[in-house]
């Protein structure tokens, strides 16, 4: 199994640790609910660092971006960070990831920890035709993300970056305890926060420091538990479950990060044909009406007839209810259709509803 | 930790016998395994469960778990509690978070139990 730089220091928290694709991980400290809980109101510190990260350099390192994915890279100036998709010519999901800006001819990837290898061959495959090199930088990054309403309070003291000037989705360059690192205002819990990366052989003083920080204010270690159920919350697409290589963009309701006045892109036929003659099927957010919890792979029943199986499902510590994500034929994707999820052998009553089932208050 | 009055199951539940009927819940190990419990599918009162039978399940955030029955037996209480604090499951495994109490038909097989002391040895065993 492989480890992050942060292994020990997870051990030493008490950090139950599991495997999570090929990466030992901590699954959760002191318990999902907790942990959650502590994100949605103090901060709270997760290593990601099994992310994958990829360099895209060279005079059409643009062009070649674009290419790839259906959000418009064009818009970025240096700087900034986008959320887009690795897309095949169906439109469906090599992965989704973030973008970075560094500069004209310099983008920098962050994708699944689960696809990294999948996706630095996909992107590799299609340098030919454009003048790029692409370096796989998975193996020298150490990734930290630091969430929740009091993550500027605890990360300001420890970096020499101005935080308060950071608008979501920019990065800046800078130290964080000492320590050589880029840091963006992105995330994945619907939260205010932070991803931290950098190169350092020896990163552990900047997750120590802002334990300690943080810690007596309320910060808490977050494992992989939280990490879903904080996501899922906020509706936050997860690779394998929600978004496949079966499922297309606009199926996968993320028209917003399709942008086609930009030019040509992979998938995009597709997507005008999915345009053009309407959707078959697309995922909806739901809550079950009876008791229980709806988990990946259990069977929807819609009308009486098997249509699907549940993306992804969790109890939701915040709305103290089981919610969860599924692609419903079209016609049954208005909010407050009625469906059934079939839960150990019992068919349970399950209801549409708006999504991100949580919002974070706007400042 | 294990009381030395339960027998224990390697599915990770326990027993006490009270007279004629005995009570069950889940093992410390089993609670801490599914972290926070957020509900517990109960079975009605009056059914009669063979020995191995499934009685019912705890779902925690992370995951869920049959529980069940260690000996043959009648449904003679569900603790009503757990349909608003799942978390005494958690919070006191072995006392105010038992789950259910039967009837023992035969007290014999409990005999081929786990003691505590053997449950202690077998956990051992698993975490290596």
């Amino acid at each position: 199994m492989k480890k992050t730089r942060f292994n020990e220091l997870h051990k030493k928290l008490g950090g139950k640790m599991i495997e999570f694709v090929g990466w030992e991980m901590p699954v959760e400290y002191s318990g999902i609910i907790p942990e959650h809980m502590a994100v949605r109101t103090k901060a709270g510190l997760f290593d990601v660092s099994h992310m994958g990260e990829v360099l895209v350099t060279g005079k059409q390192a643009l062009a070649y971006v674009q290419w790839l994915t259906p959000n418009d890279v064009a818009k970025l100036a240096p700087g900034q960070v986008q959320y887009t998709a690795l897309m095949t010519p169906e439109s469906t999901f090599v992965d989704d990831m973030l973008v970075y800006c560094m500069g004209p001819e310099e983008y920098f990837l962050v994708v699944n920890a689960a696809n990294d290898d999948k996706d630095f061959a996909w992107i590799a495959s299609h340098t030919p035709g454009f003048a790029v090199k692409v370096e796989h930088q998975s193996d020298i990054y150490s990734q930290l993300a630091l969430q929740g309403p009091l993550a500027e309070t605890f990360l300001q003291p420890l970096t020499d970056i101005d935080l308060a000037a950071m608008k979501s989705f920019h990065w800046a360059k800078g130290r964080v305890a000492g320590k050589a690192c880029l840091v963006s205002r992105t995330g994945y819990t619907g939260e205010d926060g932070f991803e931290i990366y950098t190169t350092d052989p020896a990163p552990q003083v900047i997750w120590t420091s802002i334990i300690e920080t943080g810690r007596p204010q309320g910060l808490l270690p977050i494992g992989l538990g939280a990490r879903d159920t904080l996501r899922l919350e906020s509706k936050l697409m997860l690779y394998g479950n929600d978004i496949t290589d079966k499922t297309t963009v606009l199926e996968a309701d993320l028209k917003w990060i399709v942008k086609l006045q930009k030019g040509d892109f992979l998938g995009r036929p597709v997507i005008e044909k999915q345009l053009a003659e309407g959707l078959t099927r697309k995922l909806v957010g739901f809550e079950l009406l009876e008791p229980g919890v709806a988990r990946p792979h259990y069977p929807v029943y819609y009308k009486g007839q098997k249509v699907a199986d549940v993306a992804s499902g969790t109890f939701s510590p915040l709305l103290k209810k089981s919610i969860g994500l599924v692609y419903l034929p079209i016609e049954g994707t208005a909010v407050g259709t009625e469906f059934e999820v079939e839960i150990r052998g019992k068919r349970v009553k399950a209801h549409v509803i708006p999504t991100p089932f949580y919002k974070r208050a706007k400042k | 930790m294990y009381p030395n009055e339960f027998r224990y199951t390697k599915d990770h539940e326990w027993i006490k016998l009270e007279g004629d009927e005995a009570v069950v819940g889940i093992t410390d190990f089993a609670q801490n395994q599914l972290g926070d419990i957020i509900y517990v599918e109960l079975p009605a009162v009056g059914k009669e469960l063979a020995a191995h039978q499934a009685i019912g399940a705890v779902e925690s955030v992370k995951s869920v778990s049959d529980v069940y029955a260690p000996v043959a037996g009648v449904v003679t209480k569900v603790n009503e509690a757990l349909a608003t604090a799942a978390d005494l499951l958690n919070k006191d495994p072995h006392g105010q978070g038992w789950i259910i109490r039967i009837k023992v038909k035969d007290k014999k097989p409990l005999d081929s139990l786990f003691t505590a002391g053997d449950y202690e040895k077998f956990l051992e065993g698993l975490e290596h």
